[in-house]
């Protein structure tokens, strides 16, 4: 029998979404429950619990990472971004309701990417980084993009033309700002 | 004109908010909640001798434990069977937590309360259960032999059996020139929403009053059957369903034993309690469908007429019958599709086995039933060498002939009777769609290239929106606000979007002043919930009556504060005006404000309210005879008998010559589910349909061992699919209205997934010249039957094209 004591905690800083965040948490506490339940940032799903669904796929220093697949106290001092986070990228604009949209939120919207929308920040993240490395994906490689993550409520189809919409919105609101469209 | 809402492919109101993080699933409410985890069966069948909790008592955070030695008055008594049938003469259910025995793995023992999720599995790991095992009864062939018995009391496993027959079926076999019999066997699947299942519970002891959030398909469902469980009145229980991440069928069962549990844990402890379940108990402890043997026996004529149909199949129940025998039913019934099948005679066995319970899965044993009876049209259309759209165009139910009854009871206990339907239409369009009568120069192509393709069609009828019942309940504030309660719940389907749509048009008013609410009883306690693709045709048609209730009302009032005729007014833009002079007119808001006399003015509007604020006539009453105060609407609607929607598909496979590997190089769809409230949202529906159609055809299985262990239970070792394997769909619809309802709708929800089994046999069988039986199919699966038709096992197809083109060397055999 193992003995009982008490759990030790570790103090962990985590940069989320630009603003520093700090708990203490035992070694066990996965990313996803850390962010989920002590910071309250429940935009992150969980599906699987064993890195295979990527719904709770964030932005660890800019690359999607499982976050279920990752200790809190493993994310200390890195920059994590969560579907939250991305409301508050450079190119993210308020839509009708006032919501602020980055370009891989505004597609979905304008695609009907979701259904039920669990799966969907996971989607989003990953979409978000990926455009960062491939601004203009062919059909083909948008499908490969997103080929990490289940979904059980739209079939993909809607999801792939999203990818292909965010890759222009995402052109369009950089050339607004008069940035340099990478090649 | 107010711009036109209904039919147009409007963006959903719901996503802003579900892409930006702002959804609320079960588990992320509740943050300060105590954590429930559950000891579950490792056994599939099994005595439980002895449950000893004594370490798991002292995990730091537990705060309670409990077995079913702790379960009081109704909680210790087993689960409602909520759906009885008269032949369900063996119906069983189980018990909250295990009482005595388990029957399948990952039926729930032990309950823990912790601190939190992580203190409560500690515990569970902890807790010892000794069993004595029992012979454990997998496959529906072990519990068709009836050596072993899941329930002792249950004789040959048999939990229903059931015989539902139109006409003299021996008399027409006996009479058909050509008879020929198929053995098909369908394998299980399951729902698999991407969030599980949950229930979060807080007793407010003060008011002795319950609230249960459960990620449910019936919220209405769930609260009275906690209430009766709990032994509390109907009106201290109210039940919300969040946001909830898929349902697919599984949450409509209920209540499931979590579902009760947690809130009794919460009112014993008088502290929130919450559940969310993980993937694997999603797997070993919701539910699972399709499982079917099927024995098919048709008699036609040389035209490929059928005659005479006599089927019958093994159900595979699973350990528990809660939801009743409505899966095979729908088989049964459904199995006709577009069909007339001359004497019909269908008798099933539903069948327990140490595993998963079986409770309804998107299609709902019409994927199973179209398997059977599109694999019998391939097979006559082989037999007499006709082509495979006409064998099915010949025996096609004609849009003259509807409504056209089948002579069978359907799900919901009422005739099987088709509304309407151009299926001849729905062929034409589809052929088109594939290019059917080019596909043989396609496939010379191909092989020319040393490439193995086929084509494959499937057709289906689909019963929806059965009954009892949904309600639509509308309010009009005085900010012009306009609410929208239904019952039934939301797992995607874009409700808020499609109801507010219909308010929308039929109020006239703008969409972004439309708010709906679903699934919560406190705005609509009277709800039966979302299943059989109802939602659209019963709360749709709901809550256009109900809309048109407060637009009469509306019109009278402003008819008389205007002192015009409620002929002469239309409602534009949320404003009531005279047509053809609207600068007579009065917002919507307004009408509100008049509608409620009210004697304090709180603010401006209801300053506008009070009695002393205008002329009145003091003869008459504040709120008239016959009225209520307020601008509000309620209506029902209760249909007499299901709408039968239709559709459909047809795909190009291409099957590997040396690897067998299957990929599907097109899939198309014709769908026609009546009237469309949003294309955009219907096509979303038959996208994901289809999706999971694939899974079922090619990748996922529940793969049992014979003790009774669930082999794949992770999203690892389960094949869902991903993008990658998911092809591209093409759509096209026809709009046949339903003439049963206001809005003429069908429903759509589970359309797409359910021809598409038969679909890919159909396709794989033209690709390889030898008859597919048995779905999912695998490459290995594929390889081992090219290698037993080889060996001779197998017999070709008689009238396969590769036949066709051996002709020139020599004779075919007879």
């Amino acid at each position: 029998m193992t003995d009982m004591t008490t759990e030790q905690l570790h103090d962990v800083t985590v940069h989320v979404n630009g603003v520093p965040r700090t708990a203490s948490v035992p070694a066990r506490r996965l990313l996803s429950d850390f962010l989920r339940h002590d910071l309250e940032l429940t935009g992150t799903h969980v599906g699987c619990e064993h890195g295979v669904c990527g719904a709770c796929t964030v932005l660890v220093d800019g690359k999607p990472m499982r976050s279920c697949l990752m200790f809190a106290v493993t994310a200390q001092d890195h920059r994590i971004t969560t579907v939250e986070g991305l409301c508050e990228a450079p190119d993210a604009r308020p839509c009708a309701t006032g919501e602020r949209m980055n370009p891989a939120q505004q597609a979905f919207a304008e695609c009907h990417g979701l259904q039920c929308g669990f799966c969907t920040p996971g989607f989003l993240t990953t979409v978000t980084a990926y455009l960062e490395e491939n601004p203009t994906p062919s059909q083909e490689e948008a499908r490969e993009a997103i080929s990490g993550n289940l979904c059980r409520c739209t079939g993909y189809q809607n999801i792939v033309k999203s990818v292909l919409r965010a890759a222009e919105i995402r052109t369009e609101r950089l050339e607004e700002n008069g940035g340099e469209v990478p090649a | 004109m107010t711009t036109q809402m209904f039919g147009a492919p409007i963006k959903r109101k719901e996503d802003p908010r579900l892409l930006t993080g702002g959804g609320r699933y079960l588990d992320d409410l509740g943050h300060h909640a105590l954590a429930a985890a559950f000891v579950r069966s490792p056994h599939a069948h099994a005595r439980i001798t002895d449950i000893d909790v004594n370490d798991a008592v002292d995990v730091e955070g537990v705060v309670a434990i409990y077995t079913y030695e702790d379960l009081p008055g109704k909680v210790a008594e087993p689960l409602p069977l909520l759906i009885p049938h008269p032949t369900l003469t063996h119906g069983r259910t189980g018990y909250a937590l295990a009482k005595d025995e388990v029957n399948h793995v990952g039926e729930p023992v032990v309950m823990v309360v912790a601190t939190d999720r992580y203190a409560a599995e500690d515990a569970c790991q902890r807790i010892r259960v000794d069993y004595e095992m029992l012979p454990v009864v997998v496959g529906i062939e072990n519990a068709r032999d009836g050596e072993h018995l899941v329930h002792e009391d249950a004789p040959g496993n048999i939990a229903a059996h059931m015989v539902q027959e139109n006409g003299d079926v021996e008399a027409a076999l006996a009479k058909a020139k050509h008879t020929l019999t198929l053995d098909l066997s369908i394998e299980r699947s399951a729902c698999m929403p991407m969030e599980g299942k949950g229930v979060y519970a807080r007793w407010n002891d003060e008011d002795g009053e319950l609230r249960i959030y459960s990620s449910t398909q019936t919220t209405t469902g769930v609260r009275a059957a906690v209430a009766a469980k709990l032994e509390l009145p109907l009106a201290k229980v109210e039940c919300i369903a969040p946001d909830v991440g898929g349902g697919f069928g599984v949450k409509i069962m209920h209540p499931w034993p979590e579902e009760v549990l947690v809130p009794w844990a919460a009112r014993l402890l008088k502290r929130e309690v919450k559940w969310a379940e993980d993937r694997r108990e999603h797997f070993i402890s919701s539910a699972h469908e399709r499982g079917q043997l099927q024995q098919v026996t048709v008699g036609f004529d040389e035209e490929g007429r059928v005659l005479g149909l006599d089927v019958r199949f093994w159900h595979d129940n699973g350990a528990y019958t809660p939801y009743g025998i409505i899966v095979p039913i729908i088989t049964s019934t459904q199995l006709l599709g577009p069909y007339k099948p001359g004497a019909y005679r269908c008798e099933f066995w539903s069948l327990y086995t140490n595993t998963v319970l079986v409770t309804p899965y998107r299609g709902a044993g019409r994927p199973q039933g179209v398997f059977a009876m599109e694999r019998t049209m391939d097979a006559i259309a082989d037999y007499l060498g006709i082509d495979r759209a006409e064998v099915r165009s010949r025996n096609f139910i004609l849009p003259e002939e509807m409504p056209y009854d089948h002579g069978l009871l359907f799900q919901d206990g009422r005739p099987l009777k088709y509304d309407s339907g151009d299926f001849p239409a729905s062929l034409d369009k589809l052929k088109k769609l594939v290019g059917w009568d080019d596909f043989e120069a396609y496939r010379a192509e191909a092989e020319a290239e040393g490439r193995k393709v086929g084509l494959g069609i499937g057709c289906y009828v689909e019963g929806t929106g059965v009954g009892p019942y949904e309600g639509g309940h509308i309010t009009i504030e005085t900010s012009g606000r306009v609410n929208v309660a239904t019952g039934l719940t939301t797992q995607g389907q874009g409700h808020q979007t499609s109801f507010a749509q219909i308010v929308a048009q039929e109020l006239g008013v703008r969409l972004e002043d439309v708010h709906v609410t679903t699934g919560d009883t406190r705005k609509m306690p009277y709800a039966v919930g979302t299943f059989a693709s109802r939602a659209a045709v019963m709360s749709g048609n709901a809550i256009a009556l109900a809309t048109r209730n407060v637009r009469a009302k509306a019109l009278r009032i402003a008819a008389d504060a205007l002192e015009v005729s409620e002929d002469d007014l239309e409602i534009v833009d949320g404003v009531v005006q005279v047509k053809g002079a609207p600068t007579t007119s009065m917002p919507l808001g307004t009408v509100a404000v008049l509608s409620n006399p009210l004697r304090y003015a709180f603010d401006d509007a209801a300053k506008a309210a009070t009695q002393f604020a205008g002329t009145f006539d003091p003869d008459k009453p504040p709120v008239a005879d016959d009225e209520e105060p307020g601008l509000e609407g309620r209506d029902f609607y209760s249909p007499t008998q299901a709408t039968f929607a239709n559709g459909m598909h047809a795909a190009i496979v291409e099957t590997d010559p040396v690897t067998a590997e299957i990929r599907i190089l097109r899939y198309c769809v014709i769908h026609d589910c009546g009237t469309m409230i949003n294309p955009m949202i219907v096509e979303g529906q038959v996208h994901g349909g289809v999706a999971q159609g694939v899974g079922g055809a090619l990748y996922e299985r529940m793969a049992y061992d014979e003790s009774g262990q669930l082999l794949n239970a992770s999203f690892m070792d389960f094949l869902m699919p991903y993008a990658s394997e998911v092809p591209h769909i093409e759509a096209d619809h026809l709009e046949t209205p339903s003439p049963l309802n206001p809005l003429g709708i069908k429903g759509a929800g589970e359309a797409g997934c359910i021809p598409v089994s038969a679909v890919i046999a159909s396709a794989i069988e033209d690709a390889e010249g030898f008859p597919i039986t048995s779905m999912p199919i695998s490459p290995v699966e594929l390889w081992e039957l090219r290698q037993r038709h080889e060996a001779g096992e197998i017999p070709a197809l008689r009238h396969h094209h590769s036949a066709a083109a051996m002709s020139h060397h020599e004779e075919p055999t007879p």
